[in-house]
């Protein structure tokens, strides 16, 4: 890998200002993607700014709702008591990813900005728009299974691979972060990452040298939560499809529900559409049927992913059968 | 002095046999358990002589020609010592056996992923950097990279016909004429090729990760061009290979070649991405398998038609019919395979070459016809089982195949009565069983080891022999301890060097029948020593607590050592049993599975495998070989195989996070039976192979359970979610 400086800051102010000093720095939290990109040279960042040590690892009930600081590792949060209790979606999300090991390490705000598994991303021997804006797209015409096929483009068809942002989507996160001017801003989980169009490369909304903070989650708007993974193997694999659902039944009818989709977006998949055909109404296979039509109707099946839209509705059903059962 | 054995008969009783009561056969821990769990012991890569340097192999992006572009800028980076192009570096990994150099040469590559030069600098990180830095231009090629597409090579085909089998498929009272297909597929061991090489003056020590010593030194030396005397292999500690290190790969050449350049020890550690493009695969395969048979299943022709790829220059073919050949007997067959030439990495030997993936086709395709026939699969099998091995006439040496379905049925609980589809369901999960029957052929190779008996009580074992992970050095051990009279912990077993003499090597399961032969063989040279001096008859020799014993008397080994240590060399040639005699290890496994109905995943409820081995000799570390096998043969069936890219066959999948081995929670308990047996052709112990068995029929029996739980047949493997999900 390039040489790099490697800062280690005990303040978010001081690792804001470390990262603004160098306009190719990077902030490391658990490495456990980073590390692996940039011996693989996909990433060269000039430096590494460590947030390990900014005092962010609390995880602490609000005003109606929990903040999760951006330091706190996948497993910390996973097993957190409060999170169990009334956010088990995001608690099964978590164990659903990666290892033991690598959830020991990897961390809140880290796995929201977690890159693409795209193999061609991840090979810089040939062409790839994110890694190298307009370098062209080896993935299409390539082997796809790993790729999106939902708000694809023409420039980029790669895959969020996260579980826990795909949950946090269904609960309605808020991304806290701190920016160059001191300030701290919050942006809702549905407006941080950007869509790939004709600039790839721009994943989300931060700035350079801003800094996640924190995660906070409202308090759930239902008490039935499911996250539903289905992969090639039976643990650390990646989601061919998987469903994160937050719904509540009154009176016979869905009174709120809030569906997010991992495995089909370039970014975890939120289609508030589908919410929309299934609140208020009786449950029934039709109306699920409905809801997986509305979710896939604007899918880009390209050779190799054809799969996804069998297997997203049936997933879909199938956790909206058990949530209304 | 040397005791030296060819089989070429069936033993005759000149030699003694092991007793069934001794150290043989126990289930005794791993000698180097302990040492490997705490990082005592010590891999290729561990190994830091005085100015080190190390090397980082980069790839050819593309096909044709090769030119570095930026050679001189990257040898100008702080740290770099050398960017080495030189002819000898090798395209690819050797194939087994080889004992001479593969495809040399860096000026054109034949596959993408191709290494085509090395990096070396003062520090693993900046040789990293500098590779990566170091820019390659390839001219391009129009090359075939897609088994459809490739062409035939006319010299490497394979065919043979018995009978009239285009009468029998067309008058077939029952057919079943499928085809079926499998991936790429990788060893994926955990420990990465690496190589230290170190030169004093023309003599080379090469600290490698490599299962076969004596041909690796051969190889080794032609590559770099000095004599083999000058080569001194160590591999010590092997962290799996399962074929791919059967021969040197690009590792060892260039570190010995830059080594040499720079007059420094080179290191170079393959990058896991290099592991799967540069060492051998298991080819894809394409299998047509036809089966005409009478209505009670009684099989009256067969028909397997393969294909196969391999590099041209390569001149390995993955033997699929390997277990048709002498499985079940048919009047009429036609057997054919060809060889596709490809431009994708290198095809090779991984664990149980030929009947890994042609066993689980051929096994499919009777589940297929006991379904036709309405025969009960267990029953279909034990129908068409030869007498002798059919073509030849062969008589087998032993046959426990009809043994390991019946004990296999029975441990199971096999139901016979629900070989229909789609009869139980627990929620969403189809509930369903299979199976099929496992076969491996099995072979000896030459193989020589030298033992010691010291005047303090102990012996030691040397060999070049690698313990690859299978439990070597502790079956090494009991088999001189049980030849010696002496408790295995005072055996000390010396493997991986080839200072010591040539072992079998580790690969096509011959190990230990062969290297432990060659140990017993030397212990009862030092028997005849002891026995001598007694004047006695070697086999009328007790040896006993530290006394040797023949009939009334009995003397104390040490007092008879007198000071001085007593060495026996033992040398195994196969000789021409095979000729007379079909040899093969014989099971059956069975597995209930669950598919769910919503997402097509499969998880592996239990699996129950029943194997016939020959002698077992640890029943420990035999289980764990079957054990092993049968995870292997359930990655082959749902979740293994490599991607290539259509456009340039490049392997997509190249890390072990998209290259899905089985995880432990997609394996269940895995009940081994291993049913003991005495093959007299084998030599005095009597033992075979059992590290490739296990992965034979496993796959099979996965594949065949998920027909039977949900009706779907899965051909093209490996039978993941979304290709289950098509049909349910």
């Amino acid at each position: 890998m390039r040489p790099f400086d490697f800062c280690k800051p005990a303040t978010p102010e001081n690792a804001i200002e470390d990262a603004v000093g160098a306009p190719g720095s990077a902030f490391v939290g658990g490495g456990t993607n980073l590390l692996d990109l940039m011996k693989l040279g996909v990433m060269a960042p000039e430096r590494l700014v460590d947030v390990n040590r900014l005092g962010l690892n609390q995880i602490e009930p609000i005003e109606n709702g929990i903040e999760i600081g951006a330091g706190v590792t996948n497993s910390d949060l996973a097993d957190d008591p409060h999170i169990r209790q009334l956010w088990p979606l995001l608690s099964r999300a978590l164990l659903a990813g990666a290892s033991v090991q690598l959830r020991n390490k990897a961390t809140t705000g880290g796995n929201l900005l977690q890159r693409t598994r795209c193999p061609y991303f991840q090979d810089t021997d040939v062409a790839c728009n994110k890694r190298e804006p307009g370098s062209g797209c080896a993935a299409l015409g390539g082997e796809l299974r790993n790729h999106a096929v939902l708000g694809t483009s023409e420039h980029c068809i790669a895959l969020h691979p996260s579980d826990m942002a795909v949950a946090m989507r269904a609960l309605d996160a808020d991304i806290v972060i701190c920016d160059a001017n001191g300030g701290t801003k919050s942006i809702a989980l549905r407006d941080f990452y950007r869509l790939p169009g004709d600039t790839p490369h721009v994943e989300t909304a931060l700035n350079h040298g801003d800094l996640i903070t924190s995660v906070r989650l409202p308090a759930p708007t239902g008490d039935r939560q499911i996250y539903r993974k289905i992969r090639d193997r039976a643990s650390y694999a990646f989601a061919l499809v998987s469903v994160a659902l937050v719904l509540r039944m009154e009176n016979g009818q869905i009174a709120s529900a809030a569906l997010a989709f991992g495995g089909l977006g370039t970014m975890p998949w939120r289609d508030e559409a589908v919410d929309t055909v299934l609140i208020g109404e009786r449950p029934s296979e039709a109306l699920f049927e409905k809801a997986g039509e509305t979710l896939m109707s604007g899918a880009e099946l390209r050779p190799g992913l054809e799969f996804k839209a069998g297997l997203a509705k049936r997933a879909l059903k199938s956790v909206l059968m058990e949530a209304t059962r | 002095m040397t005791l030296d054995l060819k089989i070429d008969d069936k033993a005759d009783g000149t030699l003694p046999s092991p007793s069934d009561d001794g150290p043989i056969g126990a289930d005794t821990e791993r000698r180097d358990g302990r040492d490997k769990v705490t990082g005592k012991a010590r891999y290729a890569a561990e190994n830091f002589p005085e100015g080190l340097l190390h090397g980082v192999l980069k790839r050819a992006p593309g096909l044709g020609r090769t030119r570095l572009v930026n050679a001189d800028t990257v040898r100008a980076l702080p740290g770099v010592r050398l960017v080495l192009q030189d002819d000898r570096m090798v395209r690819n990994a050797a194939q087994g056996t080889a004992g001479e150099a593969p495809v040399q040469g860096t000026d054109h590559a034949d596959y993408v992923g191709q290494p085509i030069a090395l990096v070396v600098a003062e520090d693993a990180e900046t040789a990293r950097y500098a590779a990566h830095m170091l820019e390659v231009d390839c001219e391009g090629a129009d090359f075939a990279v897609a088994l459809e597409t490739g062409e035939t090579d006319p010299d490497m085909g394979e065919e043979s016909t018995t009978g009239d089998p285009d009468v029998a498929f067309k008058d077939a009272e029952l057919l079943v004429d499928q085809t079926y297909s499998t991936p790429s597929l990788v060893s994926a061991a955990m420990e990465p090729h690496a190589a230290v090489a170190q030169w004093d003056g023309d003599t080379l020590t090469l600290h490698a990760s490599l299962q076969m010593l004596r041909y690796n030194r051969a190889e080794i030396a032609d590559c770099v061009g000095v004599d083999e005397s000058q080569v001194r292999i160590l591999a010590p500690f092997v962290g799996g290979g399962f074929g791919s290190k059967l021969g040197i790969s690009a590792d060892c050449v260039a570190a010995a070649l830059a080594a040499r350049a720079l007059g420094q020890p080179v290191r170079v550690v393959q990058s896991r991405r290099h592991v799967f493009e540069v060492n051998t695969r298991r080819s894809e395969t394409s299998q047509r398998i036809r089966l005409a048979a009478k209505l009670d299943g009684v099989l009256t022709g067969i028909g397997h038609d393969a294909r196969v790829s391999n590099l041209p220059g390569e001149s390995f073919s993955e033997s699929v019919l390997q277990g048709t050949y002498f499985t079940y007997a048919a009047p009429n067959r036609l057997l054919r395979n060809n060889l596709v030439r490809l431009h994708r990495p290198a095809a090779g030997s991984v664990r149980a070459p030929g009947e890994a993936v042609g066993v689980t086709a051929f096994e499919i395709a009777m589940d297929e016809l006991a379904h036709e026939a309405g025969v009960d699969p267990v029953d279909l099998r034990l129908r068409n089982l030869p007498e002798t091995e059919p073509g030849s006439g062969k008589p087998f040496s032993s046959h426990r195949l009809a043994e390991c379905l019946t004990r296999g049925r029975d441990r199971f609980g096999w139901n016979e009565t629900s070989r229909q589809p789609r009869q139980r369901r627990e929620g969403d999960w189809w509930i369903g069983s299979g199976m099929a029957a496992a076969v491996r052929v099995n072979m000896l190779m030459d193989a020589e080891a030298r033992v010691r008996l010291t005047d303090d009580g102990r012996a030691v074992v040397e060999t070049d022999m690698t313990d690859i992970g299978t439990g070597t050095y502790t079956i090494l051990g009991q088999i001189a301890a049980e030849a010696l009279g002496l408790s295995p912990d005072k055996v000390d077993v010396r493997l991986g060097d080839t200072a010591f003499p040539p072992g079998s090597g580790s690969g096509g399961s011959v190990g230990a029948a062969s290297t432990g032969t060659a140990v017993w063989l030397a212990c009862q040279e030092i028997r005849r020593q002891l026995a001598d001096q007694m004047n006695c008859d070697a086999n009328d020799l007790v040896l006993r607590h530290g006394q040797a014993i023949c009939g009334n008397v009995s003397r104390d080994i040490t007092d008879m050592l007198a000071g001085k240590a007593l060495s026996g060399h033992g040398a195994l040639a196969p000789g021409e049993a095979l000729e007379k005699v079909k040899q093969a290890t014989w099971g059956a496994v069975f597995a209930e599975v669950m598919v769910n109905d919503v997402s097509g995943e499969v998880r592996v409820r239990r699996m129950e495998g029943t194997f016939a081995i020959g002698r077992v000799l640890n029943s420990r570390t035999a289980r764990s070989q079957a054990q092993g096998g049968m995870v292997w043969g359930l990655g082959l069936a749902l979740t293994e195989g490599v991607s290539h890219d259509a456009r340039d066959g490049h392997m997509v999948t190249r890390d072990l996070a998209e290259y899905h081995v089985p995880v432990n929670a997609d394996v269940p308990a895995l009940d081994v039976e291993l049913l003991e047996d005495r093959d007299d052709w084998t030599g005095p112990l009597g033992a075979k192979g059992v590290g490739e068995l296990g992965i034979c029929g496993s796959g099979a029996a996965i594949l065949n359970a998920i027909h039977n739980a949900c009706g779907v047949r899965i051909r093209d493997l490996p039978a993941t979610p979304d290709r289950i999900l098509l049909y349910l």
